[in-house]
């Protein structure tokens, strides 16, 4: 595979089981630098599964994952995290008995980047600042809304300077006005030059985030291209709303 | 764990406040260190306790206070440095019985940390119990293979005095590094982990090892413990060197005290070996009983230990129904957190 090395991350064939059930079927997409890929479906379609996959939590049955050439299918989240691998978890996930500039502070000490000290202070500081949170660093996480939680969650994965960033349904749960801040920051960082993977099921979103879209259904791509595209395809429109005669 | 006043732990360089901290600590254990002059017999006996179980409990805070493991192993490592000294007393010199103490602890805690850290929560709680047990099994073997004796002597000549001073160095040896690791990456990591460790793993923490570090140092104080009391006791058998008192009174002292402080444990530790001296000599035949009933009381009246309270009075947050969980509470939580993980991982392979 010659192109392999210049895609920031590659699936090949990736298959995880779960026993007799296939989550996530002999999967193979590519990922090209400073691109937002949108991995869209209906609800257990293998979405998250293929997300665990690459951040490591689960390894695959079968297949081949390589960031920039690397091959990390298998090797453990801590050492996927190492390499440049950085995810927001579905249902947010804070560390309750910290403060916001110490869960931020946590993704940037033990990962792709490794910074400590004033160094590292002074960078959680600045992320802060780039989700819109300026002022809350000496808070507890207990004391914020549930938007700001999703933006400290934001900068603890862009703490450790990721090649790539996984978002997984990061805008669900916003209520109208929070999903417009939402999508503004992912805009945000997407021109800043952001490698993003984002699971969603809010489309409008995709539509204005993603520069090209995967559908998955029951495990496997059904549709590939840019949002346009694949929302118009008759096999996708078949798999979230069925059959016309159903 | 405390909302107020989180020590910053992204800070480097010992700032003002740490060296006065460090100065005031320092200057505590110089006072302290003058009890032996001012009391003699039956009060200093009990000082050298107060000390031995201030050792024993913030070792044990070390792992289990940042982890939310309940770690209930002590008198398996206390044992084993009771037991190198005494096996060891007539082929060499007592201080290098010392060390070899700290490294036969050290060297059990990392085998059985890295067989046991992994699958972590609820089952490192009934393996850590049942390693003493354990332990002192083998040891029983081993004295009826080798000899005919049931314990061993030790003989060195040490005065009271000295006994409390060697533990009130050992004590603060591990204030010290107990200071340095809540400072360093490795305690941030843990902190980290005993938040959430699924978002450990995430940040790029090596969850296995961090754990299995803190796991050896915190043994290897408690066999040190063993090594530096086994002349006093003089004579060291299975049944006393591994009993399973001794782990779950650490516990109970720690928890008393409480467990998000470094200075919790040794709260916990004085009142409860004057406590327990009385139920001793009351009521001698019900300790047992009397053991469970204080943990019960402990659990249900002052869940955040004695300084959960100091600190509730000094910044008067006791806020109605906004009361964080307790220690126990959280270990528990984290127990059956990973117990749930156990049963999901089954049964996706069972599936």
């Amino acid at each position: 595979m010659p192109d392999a090395a210049m895609d920031a991350l590659s699936a090949d064939a990736v298959t995880k089981r779960f026993g007799g059930l296939v989550a996530v079927e002999n999967m193979s997409f590519h990922l090209a630098e400073k691109e937002v890929l949108g991995l869209i479906g209906p609800n257990g379609s293998g979405k998250t599964t293929m997300m665990n996959l690459i951040s490591g939590a689960l390894k695959p049955s079968s297949g081949e994952i390589r960031l920039y050439g690397d091959a990390i299918a298998g090797i453990g989240a801590s050492r996927v995290a190492h390499k440049g691998v950085a995810r927001t978890f579905q249902l947010v996930r804070m560390l309750p008995a910290m403060t916001v500039l110490e869960n931020v502070a946590a993704g940037g000490v033990f990962g792709h980047a490794r910074r400590w000290g004033k160094e590292l202070e002074d960078y959680a500081h600045g992320l802060l600042r780039r989700v819109g949170l300026p002022n809350a660093g000496g808070a507890m996480v207990s004391a914020l809304t549930y938007i700001d939680q999703k933006r400290v969650e934001l900068a603890r994965a862009l703490a450790s300077d990721p090649k790539i960033l996984l978002l997984d349904e990061w805008l669900a749960g916003l209520n109208p006005t929070e999903l417009k801040i939402g999508i503004t920051l992912i805009e945000k960082l997407r021109t800043e030059g952001c490698t993003i993977i984002i699971v969603e099921h809010v489309m409008h979103a995709i539509r204005s985030l993603c520069d090209r879209c995967i559908v998955m259904n029951s495990g496997a791509k059904i549709a590939e291209g840019t949002p346009a595209e694949v929302l118009a395809d008759h096999e996708v429109i078949r798999a979230y709303l069925g059959t016309a005669d159903a | 764990m405390s909302i107020v006043d989180t020590p910053q732990a992204v800070r480097s360089g010992i700032t003002p406040r740490e060296w006065r901290n460090l100065s005031i600590s320092a200057a505590g254990f110089i006072v302290v260190g003058f009890v032996p002059l001012v009391f003699g017999g039956y009060a200093l006996q009990l000082t050298i306790s107060i000390a031995m179980y201030t050792a024993l409990a913030t070792s044990w805070l070390l792992f289990s206070g940042p982890t939310n493991y309940i770690a209930l192993s002590t008198a398996a490592f206390f044992g084993i440095g009771m037991y190198t000294v005494a096996g060891g007393i007539d082929l060499l010199p007592y201080p290098v019985l010392i060390a070899a103490a700290g490294v036969a602890g050290a060297a059990l805690a990392a085998v059985v940390g890295l067989a046991t850290l992994r699958v972590s929560g609820v089952y490192f709680v009934i393996f850590s119990l049942g390693l003493a047990e354990l332990v002192r099994q083998i040891m029983t073997w081993l004295q009826h293979v080798l000899g005919t004796m049931s314990g061993l002597y030790v003989t060195v000549d040490r005065s009271e005095p000295i006994y409390f001073w060697q533990l009130l160095l050992l004590t603060a040896v591990v204030y010290l590094v107990g200071w340095w690791i809540g400072r360093s990456r490795l305690g941030f990591a843990l902190r980290i982990i005993g938040n959430d460790e699924l978002v450990a793993v995430h940040c790029g923490i090596n969850t296995a090892r961090a754990k299995v570090i803190l796991f050896i140092i915190s043994s290897a104080f408690a066999s040190i413990a063993g090594a530096l009391v086994a002349p006093r006791w003089g004579y060291v058998e299975p049944v006393v060197a591994f009993s399973p008192f001794v782990s779950f009174q650490v516990v109970i002292m720690a928890l008393l005290g409480g467990t998000h402080r470094l200075w919790g444990p040794v709260l916990g530790v004085i009142p409860f070996v004057l406590l327990w001296e009385l139920i001793s000599i009351e009521f001698p035949n019900q300790t047992t009983l009397l053991l469970g009933v204080c943990f019960l009381l402990i659990v249900y009246v002052i869940p955040n230990g004695l300084v959960g309270l100091i600190e509730d009075v000094w910044h008067r947050r006791a806020k109605a129904g906004g009361a964080a969980p307790g220690a126990l509470q959280r270990m528990l939580d984290a127990s059956a957190g990973s117990m749930k993980n156990m049963l999901q991982r089954g049964k996706s392979r069972n599936a």
